[in-house]
């Protein structure tokens, strides 16, 4: 029961001609932090939506927790999308509120902690606030459930570089040792301390699934440097 | 980061390195509680997971001992501390003659050079 997601022979093809994903295996199991890293286009946000169930697949399947993407499996993924999709006009409380209504394993006293701690008012609207301080009360949304699966889709792209070191530190301290988090990114060197394992992704198809350690290792270099090599143009 | 960490060797090792340096320097005193695994891990910004592999390390060796009640707390064991301290110290040695050679310095120069350089205290 450690095999937490399963991507069986997985192809998306959008149009009829355009190959998103091609015929793609990956195994993920529980208790890790994954990098999902792979160049613009190569298919990353693809596979994110299939796995939240926004994207139909084409061929083959994904499994989580031995569920296909549906209601039984969102109940346990908490999902951060790239772009923010809150009202502008609500305020950070109907947020709070909104997510407690919605899923069962949201803890709105650890949201309030970590709003806290970041200087966020409550009654402050969306609107009024810039937008790393938007893209933060997401993430803390997002961190503040239990899933099983965290899926983060370029967490730490908009916000300056303090910012960031407070997202990794969020991201490690909250999630539990049985749930995995598995988080796209192209800002390698920033978060390849804190990862487990990489994913490595081109034009659709899996390149290379290893731990950070072991290409430290054998390669002797940074993942940062081992992914410019084998995605050089 | 806070850890400054080198970002071409395994990230376990140094992990292991700077823990092992804070014992020796008294920054973490014989008996002491080590914060926890998720403390550290966030605080050196790395992955929680490496962070258990670098104490299980220090423990396996002996310098960090795992205590029911309390958690993980440094060896009051203050020999085995002295000897690690003695072993980072060659290390270091090590590195600095192997420096030294490429500048193109022998031996004697060097003991020379650190001679002068301490004011003659050395010999």
């Amino acid at each position: 029961m450690s095999e937490l997601v399963e991507v069986r022979n997985l192809t998306k093809v959008y149009d009829k001609k355009k190959t998103a994903l091609q015929n793609l295996n990956l195994t993920i199991t529980r208790g890790k932090i994954i990098g999902l890293l792979g160049p613009n286009g190569s298919g990353k946000t693809t596979l994110i939506k299939i796995l939240n169930g926004l994207l139909n697949p084409t061929e083959g399947e994904v499994l989580i927790n031995g569920n296909k993407p549906g209601p039984a499996s969102k109940a346990h993924v908490s999902y951060l999308p790239e772009r923010t999709y809150f009202q502008n006009s609500m305020k950070v409380r109907e947020l709070i509120e909104y997510f407690t209504d919605f899923y069962e394993d949201f803890r709105p006293e650890r949201a309030r902690e970590m709003l806290a701690s970041l200087n966020i008012n409550e009654n402050d609207r969306i609107k009024t606030l810039s937008k790393g301080t938007r893209e933060k009360v997401q993430l803390i949304l997002v961190m503040s459930r239990e899933a099983d699966l965290y899926i983060l889709d370029e967490p730490i792209a908009g916000v300056d570089p303090a910012a960031r070191d407070y997202i990794i530190r969020t991201i490690i301290t909250n999630y539990n040792e049985n749930a995995t988090v598995l988080l796209s990114t192209h800002l390698i060197s920033d978060i390849e301390n804190i990862l487990d394992e990489v994913i490595f992704i081109k034009e659709g198809h899996l390149v290379l699934q290893s731990t950070v350690e072991d290409i430290r290792m054998i390669q002797g270099k940074s993942v940062d440097s081992y992914f410019r090599e084998v995605f050089a143009c | 980061m806070a850890w400054n960490l080198d970002s071409d060797r395994p990230i376990y090792a140094q992990l292991l390195e700077r823990i092992q340096m804070q014992i020796v320097a008294g920054i973490y005193q014989p008996g002491e509680k080590i914060p926890s695994v998720r403390e550290l891990a966030a605080d050196a910004g790395v992955n929680p997971n490496t962070m258990q592999k670098a104490l299980s390390e220090l423990e396996r060796s002996g310098l960090v001992i795992t205590q029911r009640t309390s958690g993980r707390v440094v060896t009051e064991d203050l020999e085995m501390i002295k000897e690690t301290r003695n072993q980072l110290a060659k290390e270091q040695i090590d590195e600095f003659m192997k420096r030294m050679r490429n500048l193109g310095f022998e031996k004697e120069d060097i003991i020379a050079l650190l001679k002068n350089e301490t004011g003659g205290e050395l010999s």
